[in-house]
């Protein structure tokens, strides 16, 4: 399994708003582990779904230079059960941006219906006050992401992808 | 016309109930940030971003709160913050009261000097 907890980006406006989708099916295991007889999206997973969808609004926003991390949940409330088969639409506010932080609101959509909002603050980690060095490599934003970007805005290159890859031969 | 320093509290208070969850009694001008109301380093940011928007005003980095100067070996030293990064945390932030960390300018302390005091007085500067 992969840790993507969004489908797909509908909308993408850089440095101010971005809605990202996702369809909950009873396929998910996670939806059977939560509460084994009545499967549910866990509304932890639809935080994960509103950073993502929000992480990728403040990244963009300073052309993926930054190692952007969740550093706070301000806020977070869901008032419905989402069940499979239902839509989730994950909008994102990019409200505050600065060299250090990023602070952003989110409004949370079930089949078009206003659910919950959950308000959201990133760190650019590689500004933290106490002085940490991280990878130089950017770990965040890797090409799962850049994917759901595809035909919305401009992703600058990277090494992974910049030469095409060989296939490996079979068996290796 | 020029805030109170009540008006200033009150918007104040807002500020930190929204920012740490905590409930409006706790919030008093002595309460500390960290020790009484539970801020961690991203609730400063948060705590900038919010009263920016509030008092419609720009706080520069290192301004309210001490920007890196834990990461300036002239101005720490063995844990302690040395005379020189006294000096210049004095001449940055006027509106912290600075008097019992003197006695022991521990880093770790350095935390504990910002109360909801602290904030009030600065914005009082800013907003006069």
């Amino acid at each position: 399994m992969r840790w993507i907890w969004i489908d797909r980006f509908v909308e993408f406006h850089p440095k101010v708003s971005a809605t990202a989708i996702k369809n909950v099916s009873l396929a998910e295991e996670h939806l059977h582990d939560h509460w084994e007889d009545f499967p549910v999206m866990p509304v932890s997973l639809m935080i994960e779904g509103m950073a993502q969808t929000a992480g990728i609004l403040v990244g963009q926003a300073r052309d993926f230079a930054e190692k952007v991390i969740l550093a706070k949940i301000t806020k977070a409330e869901v008032h419905e059960l989402v069940l499979p088969g239902d839509q989730i639409s994950y909008r994102a506010e990019l409200d505050t941006i600065t060299d250090q932080a990023a602070s952003t609101h989110g409004t949370v959509f079930k089949n078009d219906k206003l659910i919950g909002r959950i308000d959201l603050m990133f760190s650019h980690i590689d500004q933290n006050l106490a002085g940490v060095e991280f990878p130089e490599e950017n770990f965040v934003f890797t090409g799962q992401f850049f994917r759901l970007l595809a035909g919305l805005v401009e992703v600058p290159p990277r090494p992974e992808t910049s030469q095409p890859r060989r296939p490996e031969a079979p068996g290796r | 016309m020029p805030m109170t320093q009540d008006q200033v509290f009150e918007k104040v208070k807002e500020t930190m109930v929204e920012a740490l969850g905590v409930d409006e009694e706790e919030v008093t001008p002595e309460s500390t940030l960290t020790g009484d109301l539970g801020a961690e380093s991203i609730d400063f940011l948060d705590i900038v971003f919010r009263l920016e928007k509030s008092f419609e005003i720009k706080i520069p980095p290192g301004d309210l709160f001490p920007d890196n100067i834990l990461n300036n070996p002239e101005f720490v030293a063995d844990g302690k913050v040395t005379a020189s990064g006294l000096a210049s945390l004095k001449e940055s932030m006027p509106h912290v009261d600075f008097s019992e960390f003197d006695d022991d300018p521990d880093v770790n302390k350095l935390p504990e000097l910002f109360k909801v005091q602290t904030i009030v007085s600065y914005l009082l500067s800013k907003v006069s």
